[in-house]
Formats: structure tokens, C-alpha cells, sequence
């Protein structure tokens, strides 16, 4: 079977919301509650157990549009603080949408931190939580680097995108990318979306919009260990604006030097200890 | 609406929602497109990716704003202002496409020696300030005859949509020779006047009224001069940000106006593209929902016109030149498809019990003459009117004071429950109250009429829940009763109620009516075989065809469902004429014979649509022209109907077939757009003495108090809209939980200085008052809502979602609450994008 996934081009985005909505019917998910927060036309905030797809409303006012040579490497590591001087703020670019969906890691961290299991990576190599399975440790909400899992609060499981599963064995396309009225969102091929992704990065590129890059490869949204993701983004700023890590990393990554360090530590103490007592 | 059905002949949108993909620019004013029609969005989104620029004018930064490459802020309501500055441009700079506007445009025409313009005083002669009207005879074309001018027959020659109804162009003969310039100089000629009317309309002027930056405002004009002409075109998208103003007639005019300067208007990537708030608000119009027409734009019987008998009634409407001629072919059939063997045109002896109107019973008056008492119970279908309309605490007045209500819905909206909302004593409430469940879209079939008068079949998915049932079950079990009810009576006004043909087959379990079987009534068919007619042609006045609504004949043609054909534009031309069906028969950019040059020729390859190949027009789309006229075609003097018609006179419909930059007759408020401020407005009128639209419709009424003009107990604007996430009045969203969760409460836009000046933070309460009430919403503080300085003075702007109401999953105060009764004169629109306010911090 052909690995899958998403290529969600926020350059074609327009905010609808369709995705969300299309997710939560197809999903049967519940809403999340009415309350309006104040933070632009977001009232859902963020992915969770009951929301699998999420569209970001990013407001830059007052900020200029990047412009001219931009170093991919130092934006994607959140190095410049500040935007370098560009064209005047006008139509495109002063408020962008980002419809946000779990990575669907090459080396899913979430499946790694599983202890039961419950998270495998089906035929499609899509990263997929077995509901019957999860016996709701919740030990994936913390090792995912993106904050995509979350717990229900009704009985502790953990939930989120399953690429559409149901619908991928029907032969049908996820239901986020079937009501993507802008084709923003594309589901198919991960080769494919890569091929796709280089070619519209560097269309964007001849266009002037030289800040474009794609986020989730192994240089940028899928590292330290995670060997690149197979839902992947085209985006015009740096990843935090998005809410999304720059550089994350496979929590076991950490192990090895938390590890040392602890060894370290413990020799040390031994030594202060043992020299302590040999006064 | 007039604004395009004046200009060019017919009152629909020019071009269609796949065509932008063809634009080499397309500006978006007065439509949030990306937001209200995201699904149809995919067009611009499609045309910027192939180069287009894309440009939004708006009171406010919108998501459409977002995807545009430019977007230019302007206050509401001062469109005409910007649009008069683009013509001015336009001429000044003499960027006009020149042979397109001598022989497609009656810029060379001249017009009668009595014609005053506007200035400065802000009147065109002929005002009569007793009966506050005009009387147009001093606009007319030289040479003709006064009563031409004053003519008003009912049907408009236009197809169209709400109101168009002035007779005009099929009453001009094409025939005649007309006095006029073709060098465009003499003083009277259209086009010298023209120039004239916008000479004051300059970028400064442009900047003190609409608030938008001078450079801003050239670069949007010189774009889109370098986007139009015989290799490029520029279309135009606009929606009810137009049309819901005092004057919005006009707006749309000036819209019309320049394309034909430009030359945009029926050639691929042109046009004015009229965006419809819903579904199928063009199929309700044609098939038709609108007191004073029948389907297809037929006239309503009226008391007011020689309609006493049949004879009189055919004679009285049809026109001597244009398509409109064949008035008897159409009407007789309709009676046909309606009575059966009960209606002999021969005689016509039916007709005499047929009801004729005696007045405005128009929506307004009708919710007032409720509230008055006079009207005693109401249907309503797919309508929330005690939320959705403008002055909705006038409408739930009206309500409450019927006696009885019958409401289909799928919900329990506020249109059902008047009786106990506004803290009004149900026990005090009289009203009797149906409310039907009704099926939604996908639990029954049915066609869409959609924009661009794009016919679209669908079948239903799923049986509607319990008992809720279609709307045509509805009204044809009520039929049937009636039917049955009256069956024995002798009383003669009984008689039509007897006569109906109403034996359209029933399905399933609960005897659903064939809906099929009414759009093929709808299509028209032949009375002795049933067979279908191939399209209106095809027409008899004998009796011999019946056809429920003309302008749809042909979208069963060969016994097919035409409306239902689905072949992607992706497996065929971008002009996807297998995709629906659109009428009139399938053409789908309207005047195309306008893409050919006056020879036939197209005006370049880039640009080529429909031509001449010298035996007949052909092209991409159905040509939009009679398909063996030769370019070369005149017409003698004594031609009637469709041979008065030249054959370089793209616009079929107008009795000279030219595009009228100048309109010698059919608009109420004057020949050409005029800017005046909204009824409402916190600033005088700086371009004329007359201050709002003189013959705005408003209604001096103890419950409809207006705020006065630069009244400082009001000092902002209020300009109302619609989100994604919501329909209209919330009937079919505020229900749904996964989008009430989306845009949960009602919130109020405000800019970050008004928000500092009334000490309101983000998410606050705030209050927003007019003369008409109060309501509180949730200030959402954002520097997306523009400032304006006018004269040094700040000008602020509220804007306002209007989706919610006390009722459903999401609930909040009712923004219509605010809007007054004040109405465009030649359609009777409401002006909701533009009225002013107070606003301040809290619950008061």
C-alpha cells in the first residue's frame, strides 16, 4: 500500500472552515462548547480529542510582508525576532489562515510513548489510535511535540485525525480535503505531495513570495528524530506564528542525554557524599 | 436588478462564477465573496493563481480582503463616489476601450434638448418637488416622440429579478434612425455628457468622500485600464454590499457603466457578476415569488392597467421590438400549463376571474399592513422574517398581531415563536400558530437556480425524519384539499380553484408530488402529445403548448433533464455547457455577440468566445444572438420584434441593442448614477446640496423613526454582514452545533480607537443603539475595521454579523432590530449596509 497524506496549502486558504466542520460531521464529533473567545474569528482554539482538524486565524497588522532573500534555515529556527523591512502590508499575507491536522509522523513520538499499543500505523502508514485499544494512560498527549492528542474528558482516551480511515478504505478522499473548497487541503501520495510541495514552493518563489517554504520535512516541522511528517504545509512565516514547533524532537531523544546527565549528577553527589564521609 | 437590467437589457448577473478563472483582473466590491460564497471563491482563488490581480473594495478588511493583492478601504455607503472616480478616470485619461464604446454603447446618441444634469443642486430636470418624483420625458433620446419616454408598461424587457419592472427598450425601435456624433463631440451627444456628470468625481474627491487613499485609489483605477481592452478584461463581482443602500439601483449602474467603458461586458473574463444571497434566490424570482410577476417575468394582472380582459391584457403587454414581442406565446401557455382545457385563449374567457393586484403588496407594506391589521394570516417558507429583515421588531409586531401563522421549517424559528419573545404576555397574544416540520434540501428533490441563472438538479439522499415533509408536499396536499373543498360550488370566484390543473403524480408513502414533473410543466410541453418543447421559440398562442414559465423552456429538451447533466469543466471546455442547464437556453455569458468586433471577428485570440465564421454566429457558448443574422444586418424602419434588432447590436434585449451608459428611461431616481449619502449618514454630501437619494422610499411612521443626517447622538456607521459560519438569519446554522461553535455569540467590530475612546476592551459588552432600539453584542476589537477622517473629523464604522436571535444552540440579540424601513425606489430594498449609531461600554 502507498503511504498517505496531506499537503495544506495555507497560500490558498481562505478561512472557511469547512474543514473542520466536514471533519467533525463525517467523525461524528461533538462541539466543543460556545463560547467566543475574542481571538480573531477562532472560537475552537486549538486540535483536541474532539477536534481533529483546526483552522488558525493568524492576525499580523501592522507587520510587513517578508520580501527579498529570506533564510529558510534561520526563520524555521525562530532565530530573527524581527521581520526584515518588505512591501507595504496590503491584501495577501496581512491575515492568513492555517488549517492545522496531526502530522502523521514518519517516526510518530506518540506511538513510541504507546504502551498498550493502541497506536499503530495502519496500511497506509497513517499513524492511527486504535479506540478500543487505549486504555487512556494519556502517556502520547505529552510525548507529541505538536500538541495534536489530547484526552476526552468522558473516559480518558485519546483521540484525533485518523486520515480518514473509514473513508481511505472506501476509496474516498478524507472528508477535510473533499470540502476544501480552494483545494488548500490535498490528500494523496506522500511522494506525490512532496513532488507537489517542491513545485509550489518554487512557483511561490518565481511570484516574489520568496518567505514560502514547506513545513514538515526533515529540515523543518519533522526533525530531531521524527525523519519529516506525512501531513505537510506550505507557509509564509515562521512555524510559531502558526503555533507550530520549529525544531521538535522525538521525546526519547532526550533520554539518552537526561540520562547522562543524571548519571553525572548521581556520580557527583556519590563523590561529594563519599568525600564527606571521608572526613 | 435594473442596475444591469437598465444598462445592458437584462437584470441578471452578465457572466457566470467559472468564467472569472478567465479574468486577467477581477474587483470585488460590495460582496464579501470569499466569506458569504467561499464554494464559488474557488474561481478568483483559481484566476490569481493564473496571474489575475485581484482587488477588494470594502468598508472593512474582510477574508475576501486577504486573498485580494490589493484592498482598498472605503466608508460605507460612498460607492458611487469610488465608482464615479474610476469613470472619470477612465474617460479623462481617455483609457476607454474607443470602437467597443462607439458601437456597442449609445455614447454617440443624443439626447433631448430639455435634459439638465445634476449639479450642482443634486436633481436631473424633470424633478417635480410637490409629488417628490421625477418625470423623465427631458431624458429621452432626440427625436423621439415625448410618450416613449413617459411610457411605464409593466413587463420589464429585462429579465431579471426583484422589481425591474419598467418597460424601456423594447418601446425604443431600432428601426429609426436616431440623431447622433459618431466623432463623440457634440455637446448633447451621450458621451460628452457622460463626461460632464463625473468631471468632479476626481481622486481628491474620491479620497475627502470615500476616506480611501488617493494613491491607492490610482492604482486600483490604473490597474484595471491596464486589464481591459481588446486582450485583456476585468470583471466586476458584486453582491448585496451593493444592493441594500438607498441608491443601490445606482451602484450597480456605475458598475455597468464602466465595464461598457472599458468594454468588459460579454467577453470571456468580463462582465458584472451579481453574487445572489441564497441558494436559489434567481429560481424564486423567475418562478416567482414576487407579488407583481408571474413566472418568467410575466406582469401580474394589475387593476391599475388595461388588463380587463385577455384581449386587453396581451395587447397592453407586448412590445413591438425584441423578444418581448412574443408576449401572446408566452402568456397563453402559461395559462395553458395552469388551467388545462379550462383556459381557451381564443376566448380567454378564464382570465376574467383571475386576481389582479390594486396596490404595493410588496414585503414592507405587507408587514406593515399586518401590524395595521389589515392582512389577518400568513405562509411562511424558507423564510425567518422576525430576524432576517431589516426592522425585525416592526416584523414580530406584524406577527403578533395576525391571527393566524402557518411556518414550515426544520427548526422552531423565531418566525413560530413571536408570541412569546420581546417579553410580550403569551396569554395577550392572539395568534395561532402552524408550525410544520419541513424537509431539508438533501431529504428531497428539487432544482437550484443559482447566479447565474444556472439550473442545477439534485435528488434526495435520505428520507426527511418523522413527519416532516417538502414544501411541495405542502403546498400540494393544500391544493388537493382545496381542490376537493370546492369542488360542488357554484360561486363564480370559486371558479379557478375548479379550473386548476393539479394532477401532478405522487410517490411514496407519504405521496410526495413527482417533483420532476413540475419542472417539466415549468419547461413547457405540447397539449396534444405532452411531448416537450425544444425552448421558447417554439411557443404557440393557440393553445397548443403549455409552459409554466417561458424563460425555462428548452431545460427539458429531448425529454431530458438538462438540469441534471454533471460533466465536470474539468472533462470539457471552461464553458461547461453540459454542466445544468442555464437559461435563457444555456448561454452562459449573456451579450457574447459583444466578444466579436462589429465585423464578427474576435477582438483578439486571447480573447475569442463567439464569432462569425460568415454563415452563422458560433463560438465556445450558445451565441447570445439570432444565429444566422449576418454583422452586417440593418434594419428598415418599418422592422418589428427581433429584425429591428442590427446585427452588430450585441445588446438583443434593448430596443436600440446597444448598452446604455445613459438611461433615457426605465430608473425612478435619474438617467445616471448620482453620489448621495445613505438616508442615514454621520457626514453632509459633498458633492451636491441634496443630501440622500430624493426619491429613497421612506416611511414616516411613529415605529420607524430615522436617525437624522450628522445627528451627534448617532456619530458612527453601522454596516451589517454575514459570516461563513452562518446563514442569513441563523434559521438553518444556530441550530447546528458544530457551527455554533464556530462563531458562537454576536459580536460588533470595532476599531481599536473607537474601542480606547469608549474604554471597551476585546470581548466586552457593548451596547448599540439607533432610534429604532437597542441591542448588545461582544466587541470584537480589531485595526481590520478602517478609520476614516472626513473633513478632520474621525469617522468610525461598527460592523455587525446579523445571524443571531433568542432562539436555537447559539443565541443573541437581533441585529435587524437596529435597520430602518428605508427603500431604493426602483426595487424596494432595504438599506442595510449603512446606517448609523451609538455605541457604548456594558449592558445599558
Amino acid at each position: 500500500m502507498a503511504k498517505t497524506g496531506f499537503l495544506t496549502d495555507t497560500t490558498v486558504c481562505i478561512g472557511c472552515k469547512a474543514c473542520e466542520v466536514a471533519c467533525k460531521q463525517w467523525n461524528q464529533l461533538p462541539a466543543d462548547g460556545y463560547e467566543m473567545t475574542g481571538d480573531s474569528y477562532d472560537n475552537t482554539q486549538t486540535l483536541s480529542g474532539s477536534t481533529w482538524r483546526h483552522v488558525a486565524f493568524i492576525e499580523k497588522s501592522g507587520r510587513k510582508r517578508l520580501t527579498g532573500d529570506v533564510d529558510l534555515v534561520a526563520l524555521a529556527e525562530g532565530v530573527r525576532e524581527e521581520l526584515p523591512e518588505g512591501a507595504e502590508i496590503d491584501g495577501l499575507g496581512r491575515w492568513t489562515f492555517m488549517s492545522d491536522v496531526c502530522k502523521h509522523c514518519a517516526r510518530a513520538p506518540c506511538q513510541q510513548a504507546c504502551p498498550t499499543g493502541a497506536i499503530i500505523r495502519n496500511e497506509f502508514d497513517n499513524v492511527y489510535i486504535q479506540p478500543d485499544v487505549c486504555n487512556g494512560c494519556g502517556y502520547c498527549v505529552p510525548a507529541c511535540p505538536y500538541g495534536v492528542i489530547t484526552s476526552v474528558p468522558e473516559d480518558g482516551r485519546a483521540f484525533k485525525c485518523t486520515l480518514c480511515y473509514d473513508r481511505q478504505k472506501d476509496g474516498l478522499e478524507p472528508a477535510c480535503a473533499k470540502a476544501c473548497p480552494t483545494d488548500s487541503i490535498v490528500f494523496g501520495e506522500v511522494e506525490e505531495l512532496e513532488r507537489r510541495a517542491e513545485e509550489r514552493v518554487r512557483e511561490l518563489h518565481e511570484r516574489g513570495y520568496t518567505e514560502a517554504y514547506v513545513y514538515g520535512t526533515e529540515e523543518v516541522g519533522g526533525t530531531g528524530g521524527i525523519g519529516g511528517n506525512h501531513s505537510k504545509f506550505i507557509l509564509m512565516d515562521r512555524p510559531e506564528t502558526y503555533n507550530l514547533p520549529a525544531a521538535p524532537e522525538l521525546p526519547q531523544e532526550k533520554v539518552g542525554p537526561a540520562v547522562a546527565a543524571s548519571a553525572v549528577a548521581a556520580a557527583v553527589l556519590s563523590a561529594a557524599v563519599a568525600l564527606a564521609f571521608r572526613r | 436588478m435594473p442596475g444591469l437590467g437598465i444598462t445592458y437589457g437584462r437584470g441578471g448577473a452578465t457572466t457566470n462564477l467559472m468564467d472569472l478563472q478567465n479574468a486577467d483582473c477581477i474587483i470585488i466590491q460590495g460582496s464579501n465573496m470569499a466569506e458569504a460564497h467561499p464554494v464559488g471563491f474557488r474561481h478568483p482563488m483559481i484566476a490569481r493563481e493564473k496571474g489575475a490581480t485581484l482587488i477588494h473594495v470594502d468598508p472593512r478588511y474582510t477574508r475576501t480582503s486577504a486573498m485580494c493583492d490589493i484592498y482598498a478601504p472605503i466608508r460605507a455607503g460612498s460607492d458611487i463616489a469610488f465608482l464615479g472616480g474610476l469613470i472619470n478616470y477612465v474617460i479623462e485619461n481617455e483609457r476607454y476601450f474607443r470602437d467597443y464604446v462607439l458601437n456597442y454603447t449609445n455614447a454617440a446618441t443624443l439626447i433631448s434638448e430639455d435634459f439638465r444634469d445634476a449639479d450642482p443642486a443634486g436633481l436631473f430636470s424633470g424633478w417635480d418637488e410637490e409629488k417628490q418624483e421625477y418625470d423623465p420625458t427631458s431624458w429621452r433620446y432626440e427625436g423621439m416622440p415625448l410618450r416613449y419616454a413617459a411610457v411605464g408598461g409593466s413587463q420589464g424587457a429585462i429579465f431579471g429579478e426583484a422589481g425591474e419592472g419598467e418597460d424601456h427598450a423594447g418601446e425604443l425601435h431600432a428601426g429609426r434612425p436616431r440623431p447622433n456624433d459618431q466623432t463623440l463631440q457634440h455637446p448633447r451627444c451621450v458621451f460628452q455628457i457622460l463626461k460632464r456628470h463625473f468631471a468632479r468625481y476626481t481622486p481628491e474627491m474620491v479620497e475627502r468622500i470615500t476616506g480611501c487613499p488617493k494613491e491607492k485609489f490610482l492604482q486600483i483605477a490604473e490597474t484595471i485600464c491596464e486589464n481591459s481592452g481588446r486582450d485583456k478584461t476585468t470583471a466586476f463581482v458584486y453582491s448585496v454590499g451593493w444592493t441594500q443602500h438607498s441608491k443601490g439601483v445606482q451602484v450597480i449602474r456605475a458598475a455597468a457603466i464602466l465595464q461598457l467603458l472599458l468594454g468588459n461586458v460579454g467577453r470571456p473574463g468580463g462582465g458584472v457578476l451579481a453574487l445572489r444571497g441564497h441558494a436559489t434566490i434567481q429560481g424564486s424570482t423567475d418562478i416567482a415569488t414576487l407579488y407583481d410577476v408571474l413566472p418568467g417575468y410575466i406582469p401580474m394582472p394589475d387593476v391599475a392597467k388595461n388588463h380587463n380582459t385577455w384581449r386587453d391584457y396581451v395587447e397592453t403587454e407586448t412590445a413591438e421590438a425584441g423578444w418581448w414581442s412574443y408576449f401572446p406565446q408566452y402568456a397563453a401557455s402559461l395559462m395553458k400549463a395552469w388551467y388545462g382545457e379550462h383556459f381557451d385563449p381564443k376566448d380567454g374567457k378564464l382570465f376574467d376571474h383571475f386576481p389582479r393586484i390594486s396596490g404595493d403588496h410588496s414585503y414592507y407594506p405587507t408587514l406593515m399592513a399586518m401590524k395595521d391589521g389589515e392582512v389577518k394570516g400568513c405562509f411562511v417558507f424558507g423564510q425567518n422574517f422576525a430576524v432576517g429583515g431589516p426592522h425585525a421588531k416592526l416584523a414580530r409586531d406584524g406577527i403578533r398581531n395576525l391571527d393566524w401563522i402557518v411556518v414550515l421549517d426544520a427548526f422552531e424559528i423565531e418566525t413560530a415563536t413571536a408570541w412569546k419573545l420581546d417579553g410580550v404576555d403569551p396569554e395577550e397574544c392572539g395568534t395561532e400558530v402552524f408550525l410544520m416540520p419541513s424537509a431539508l434540501v438533501s431529504e428531497k428533490d428539487g432544482s437550484f437556480t443559482q447566479t447565474q441563472r444556472l439550473l442545477q438538479w439534485h435528488d434526495k439522499a435520505v428520507d426527511p425524519p418523522g413527519d416532516a415533509r417538502s414544501d411541495a408536499w405542502f403546498v400540494f396536499h393544500l391544493g388537493r384539499r382545496l381542490k376537493e373543498l370546492y369542488a360542488d360550488s357554484d360561486d363564480p370566484r370559486d371558479t379557478l380553484i375548479k379550473a386548476l390543473k393539479w394532477d401532478y403524480p405522487t410517490q411514496g408513502p407519504h405521496d410526495e408530488p413527482d417533483i420532476e414533473s413540475i419542472l417539466k410543466e415549468i419547461g413547457g410541453y405540447r397539449t396534444d402529445t405532452g411531448k416537450p418543447v425544444g425552448g421558447f421559440a417554439e411557443l404557440k398562442d393557440d393553445g397548443s403548448t403549455a409552459c409554466g414559465g417561458w424563460i425555462y423552456s428548452g431545460v427539458f429538451a429531448g425529454g431530458v433533464n438538462q438540469a441534471r447533466r454533471r460533466k465536470p469543466w474539468q472533462r470539457q471546455d471552461l464553458v461547461a455547457l453540459e454542466w445544468g442547464w442555464a437559461w435563457p437556453m444555456n448561454r452562459r455569458i449573456l451579450y457574447n455577440r459583444a466578444s466579436a468586433d462589429p465585423e464578427g471577428k474576435p477582438w483578439s485570440e486571447r480573447k475569442r468566445y463567439v464569432w462569425w465564421d460568415g454563415e452563422r454566429w458560433t463560438g465556445r457558448d450558445v451565441p447570445d444572438f439570432e444565429a444566422t443574422k449576418p454583422p452586417s444586418y440593418r434594419p428598415g424602419p418599418e422592422d418589428r420584434g427581433v429584425d429591428a434588432i442590427p446585427g452588430d447590436g450585441p445588446f438583443i434585449m434593448q430596443g436600440d441593442g446597444k448598452g446604455w451608459l445613459f438611461a433615457p428611461v426605465g430608473l425612478k431616481d435619474g438617467p445616471l448614477p448620482v453620489h448621495y449619502e445613505p438616508v442615514e449618514s454621520p457626514v453632509p454630501n459633498l458633492l451636491y446640496a441634496q443630501q440622500r437619494d430624493p426619491t429613497a422610499r421612506l416611511f414616516f411612521r411613529p415605529d420607524n423613526p430615522y436617525n437624522l443626517p450628522e445627528d451627534p447622538r448617532f456619530p458612527h456607521v453601522v454596516t451589517t454582514y454575514r459570516l461563513t459560519e452562518h446563514h442569513t438569519s441563523g434559521a438553518m446554522s444556530r441550530w447546528i452545533p458544530w457551527l455554533g461553535e464556530l462563531q458562537p455569540e454576536l459580536f460588533a467590530e470595532i476599531p481599536p480607537e473607537l474601542a480606547a475612546e469608549e474604554g471597551v476592551r476585546n470581548a466586552d459588552w457593548v451596547t448599540i443603539e439607533t432610534s429604532r432600539g437597542k441591542i448588545h453584542a461582544r466587541a470584537l476589537v480589531s485595526d481590520r475595521m478602517p478609520v476614516f477622517r472626513f473633513d478632520g473629523r474621525k469617522i468610525y464604522q461598527i460592523g455587525l454579523p446579523y445571524h443571531w436571535g433568542p432562539n436555537g444552540v447559539v443565541k443573541g440579540d437581533v441585529v435587524n432590530d437596529l435597520v430602518p424601513v428605508s427603500l431604493e425606489p426602483n426595487v424596494a430594498i432595504h438599506e442595510a449596509k449603512a446606517f448609523t449609531a451609538n455605541l457604548k461600554r456594558g449592558r445599558l
